[in-house]
């Protein structure tokens, strides 16, 4: 299995500087032609390949793609969300510079309808999803919020339509469909008991829906910038990535955030934190009698960490909420209690 | 009900969906928007709903997930609510961290609000694709003379000429505009000149960089952003004993000395790019199109809960807490009523009612929120015309929004920024007012009041209930909250001293308590806790804020859980009075002029000058109909 090797861990970024690179001459002719520095698409490629777990020779490839003449589209439409996972997205970073969201909106995808950030309003944005989503196969569906699944209850209504029926069009010519967040992926907080709306998953609504098309869950509340943005570019320049029974990629949700926690030393004999700011907490003792989930929990938190490397959850000090994995908000701890404070049931992880 | 010939749905660049409704006479270009019109939610998932029978401990995760945006502020409501309702006193260090995180949600949410969110109703980019670099270059250092984005050095034609480049390589040259697609590019509404355009356009992509690493502070104390753990007690976070870099071997946590460094220079990056970007650029702005001060006034009563208390006057630590201070609040918990704008009201929490006859909910009306009970009821159109084979156009004249509508005294309210330099200006014509208040009655009779030939707009002080109001207040009060973080000089015109911040304050004290250790401990004896109704408040970004939390005396879980949230003070539909008092985005849309009639450029400036954030404003009370009956009214009544 590929693994993510963390590349902000040792404060350093692990792509290595970029040596010579051949490109085709179609390429180098296109680089000109849009009046880029070489060198710096180069390095940023470079940031990006680390962000994917991919070797270096993938960057004449992906040379290639960022600079065809037409940028893949993406369509990324939002339902029963909260928007933290478009802020997540916005805070997308990559060494170099090279998955920033700036470099991605201008240089490498052409983001065709997101309502948080396009210019258009009201028609002018339903006809803007209409022309972006006419192409058959014509550019990847991302997906946040969860979906009621009755239609005509009233539960979500965008542009005179129901979730339900914006989603079937919506997905209808997607080469492939990628729900961000848990909301998406697996129903999150609108799926919390009691669903109050009927909310589901993407992946619920397609099978009810008949839809098949390659998906991606990349769940998180939110998820890591990078494994948004890695994801989708991942899927660009290779393909469906290798991917888990709950559809989530492998390279960023194959261990526990437990796995790689800094913290693990000390899971065994301690020192661990009773209570908040205790002596063990401000050592940076292990959480698991705080409640940490992290043992259950599959993301790269512990790896790739947060808003640019410089934290993670339990770094700050507070246990994994097991925000990555599907309904924890209803997870069932020791005693059969529901809580982020409740200690995880014996058996339910292996030690 | 005449059928509407302005629909906007979806509104786009807020949090949340919404749509809005109108129609406008003379039935063509040119035509003015008449009381007709209508904003609604169409978008609910039942936070509050889901939170009966959970441990109080846990409700500040599912409430921040009312919204990624302010998802501090919901946070933190929610652990104030619970430390209220159960009598939990916090340390000074963790009131001076929360008032970091929540003004770095400020800071961060305006500065973004600006450049994404509200800037392309103003900033025309196709005319920013033609503008001179050279002559952008000129403009960039009179407007923003000490603003060095160009790798340290002040912007050049060749700074500006690579912006272009990269818009027309990335976007136009390949056809292919995506998120700047179908904009009102043209529209005669837009005024700026193309260098304007462009150096506005700059700072869109400055502010992108800028603002991923200003919330580095959220990572540092509460481990990501967004959605950053809190805790009811305190903070989760405490100092690290080791300073170095944290590791498997040596331990540590993210409050070391690399960590305290990066919330230290989020701090200073929030103050350098409010002034030297933000608070420049808005004054072109308000400059260039300041009619837009005669446009989108609500009906001049406004609201403010009360936020940022004062932890160093906190006494005893543990046994009374800074937020038991309110009168040293920064943003004061006041009301003000049309026509005195300038005339303080206590506010008195009893005088709130939540009013349903226009939302989706069955159940009591006209009601304080604590004795509210209410459903789900949708009664509006079927969704998808094609199935329907009817069009989905709500109406006005029965149930249209998702949001409720709270009424302080029977108003409607306008809450948010304009509402809080408003109230910091009256207090400070009061023998209470403090520093923060004496400089916002500076900055606004200097800017906003002062003549254009000594800087300011002359505009009158009565002219900030407006559209273009509403933006200067927002950078105002971004100013008075980066400074407060930050520190700022003595401002002796303004009859203030010198201040140090409170990141240097925190940072005097960092060795001290995060956490109340007993805070868990009580929650657990749960038999024993206080019969009453924890409120818990803030002034968000967008305004006032509560939440109210019932807690079980034989479970120790939650019976009952409600908000009363900022967008939905101001987005909220008619109430049921006679004649029905429209919202305050209602009542701000009546009278815009269209130039063109399918282009709505001018109700989307003024939709957008509010902020919507419609995540937020959208909730249900128990559907199971338990009545809060006794409401601590300990924390609303004070100042
Ligand atoms: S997954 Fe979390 S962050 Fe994303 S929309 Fe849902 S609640 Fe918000
Ligand atoms: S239980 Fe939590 S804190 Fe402890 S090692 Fe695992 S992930 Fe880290």
């Amino acid at each position: 299995m590929v693994r993510v090797l963390g590349y902000f861990r040792d404060g350093k970024n692990f792509a290595e500087p970029v040596g010579e690179i051949e490109l085709d001459a179609d390429t180098e002719a296109r680089i000109a032609e849009l009046g880029i520095s070489r060198r710096g698409l180069l390095t940023s490629l470079a940031g990006m390949a680390s962000l994917m777990a991919l070797p270096q020779s993938i960057i004449p490839a992906m040379a290639q793609t960022v600079v065809s003449p037409k940028k893949p589209s993406v369509v990324y439409m939002s339902f029963q969300e909260c928007t933290g996972c478009l802020e997540s997205m916005v805070n997308s970073f990559a060494f170099r510079g090279g998955a920033s969201i700036e470099n991605l909106l201008l240089n490498i995808i052409s983001l065709d309808y997101q309502e948080t950030l396009m210019a258009a309003a009201g028609a002018q944005a339903e006809e803007q999803l209409a022309n972006a989503t006419a192409t058959p196969n014509g550019y990847v569906l991302v997906v946040d919020g969860s979906i009621p699944q009755i239609a005509n209850s009233g539960f979500f209504v965008s542009g005179g339509r129901s979730g339900v029926e914006r989603f079937r069009a919506a997905a209808q010519n997607a080469l492939a469909i990628v729900p961000v967040g848990t909301c998406a992926s697996f129903g999150g907080l609108p799926k919390a008991d009691p669903n109050p709306t009927g909310a589901v998953s993407i992946r619920t609504l397609m099978t009810q829906l008949g839809i098949s098309k390659p998906l991606i869950n990349v769940p998180g509340c939110p998820p890591i910038p990078e494994v948004i943005t890695g994801t989708i570019l991942y899927y660009l320049t290779k393909g469906l990535p290798s991917l888990d029974s709950l559809k989530r990629p492998k390279i960023y949700y194959g261990e526990t955030v437990h796995d790689e926690c800094y913290r693990e030393e000390y899971f065994e004999d301690g020192p661990r934190v009773a209570v908040f700011d205790d002596k063990a907490a401000r050592f940076g003792g292990c959480l698991i009698d705080m409640g940490c989930k992290g043992p259950v929990t599959h993301n790269a938190c512990s790896t790739i960490k947060w808003n640019q490397g410089v934290s993670f959850p339990m770094m700050a000090g507070h246990g994994c909420i097991g925000c990555a994995e599907p309904d924890f908000w209803d997870r069932l701890n020791i005693n059969g209690k529901k809580g982020f404070y409740q200690r995880l049931a014996p058996g339910s992880f292996d030690d | 009900m005449t059928d509407p010939n302005v629909i906007i749905d979806p509104v786009t660049r807020i949090e949340g969906h919404l749509r809005i409704q109108a129609y406008a006479t003379p039935a063509g270009d040119g035509g003015t928007i008449g009381a007709d019109v209508l904003v609604a939610s169409t978008m609910v998932r039942g936070v509050e709903k889901i939170l009966q029978g959970r441990d109080p401990r846990d409700a500040w995760a599912f409430t921040q997930r009312i919204c990624g945006v302010c998802t501090v502020v919901h946070g933190l409501t929610s652990v104030r609510a619970v430390e209220a309702a159960a009598n939990i006193k916090v340390p000074k260090n963790a009131d001076y961290i929360r008032n970091m995180m929540i003004g770095a949600q400020y800071v961060h949410d305006h500065v973004m609000h600006f450049y994404h969110l509200h800037a392309l109703d103003w900033v025309d980019v196709v005319s920013a694709l033609t503008a001179s670099s050279s002559e952008t270059a000129a403009l960039a250092v009179k407007n923003n003379p000490t603003y060095k984005p160009n790798n340290g050095a002040l912007p050049t034609a060749a700074y500006f000429d690579s912006i272009k480049n990269a818009l027309n390589s990335g976007l136009v040259s390949r056809g292919q505009l995506g998120f700047f697609s179908n904009g009102y590019w043209g529209h005669p509404a837009y005024k700026l000149s193309p260098a304007e355009n462009l150096l506005l356009l700059s700072h869109y992509l400055e502010a992108l960089t800028w603002a991923r690493e200003v919330v580095k502070l959220h990572a540092i104390f509460g481990g990501k952003d967004p959605h950053p753990n809190v805790v009811v007690g305190g903070m989760p976070c405490s100092i690290s004993t080791n300073t170095g870099s944290i590791s498997e071997r040596a331990g540590g946590t993210s409050l070391n000395t690399a960590g305290l460094t990066i919330a230290k220079n989020a701090v200073l990056k929030m103050q350098q790019f409010v002034d030297q970007v933000y608070a420049p650029d808005v004054r072109l702005l308000a400059l260039r199109y300041s009619d837009w001060a005669k446009i989108g006034k609500t009906t001049g009563n406004f609201l403010s809960f009360g936020e940022f208390p004062d932890p160093t006057r906190v006494k005893t630590e543990l046994t009374d807490g800074a937020i038991d201070y309110p009168d040293g609040y920064i943003l004061p918990q006041n009301v003000i009523t049309s026509p005195n704008l300038k005339t303080l009201v206590g506010f008195d929490q009893s005088k709130v009612t939540e009013n349903i006859t226009h939302s989706w909910y069955s159940g009591s009306d006209g009601v304080h929120p604590s004795a509210a009970t209410t459903d789900f009821n949708y009664t509006g159109p079927a969704p998808d015309p094609e199935i329907s084979g009817k069009p989905y156009m709500l109406d006005p004249a029965v149930k249209y929004s998702w949001i409720k509508s709270p009424r302080y005294n029977g108003k409607a309210m306008e809450v948010g920024p304009l509402a809080h330099i408003l109230i910091m200006y009256a207090r400070s014509l009061t023998t209470k007012a403090l520093p923060t208040d004496k400089l916002v009655k500076y900055y606004v009779d200097r800017w906003w009041s002062g003549s254009t030939a000594s800087g300011g707009l002359g505009l009158a002080y009565e002219d900030l209930n407006s559209t273009m109001g509403r933006i200067f207040c927002r950078m105002l009060e971004t100013k008075i909250i980066a400074d407060q973080m930050a520190g700022r000089p003595a401002v002796s015109a303004a009859g203030v001293t010198s201040f140090t911040g409170w990141y240097n304050q925190y940072y005097a004290n960092r060795t001290g308590k995060y956490f109340n250790p007993t805070a868990f401990a009580k929650l657990a004896s749960y038999a024993t806790l206080p019969d009453k109704v924890g409120f818990g408040f803030t002034e968000a970004p967008r305004g006032a804020l509560g939440h109210w939390v019932k807690i079980s005396r034989s479970t120790g879980m939650i019976e009952n859980y409600q908000c009363i949230v900022a967008s939905q003070w101001n987005a909220g539909p008619r109430d049921g009075a006679s004649p029905p008092n429209p919202g305050p985005y209602e009542t701000a849309l009546m009278g815009h002029k269209l130039a063109r009639l399918n282009q709505p450029l001018e109700v989307l400036r003024t939709i957008h000058s509010f902020d919507p954030c419609i995540g937020c404003a959208v909730h249900i009370l128990d559907p199971e109909g338990k009545p809060l009956v006794e409401v601590d009214i300990n924390h609303a009544t004070r100042c």
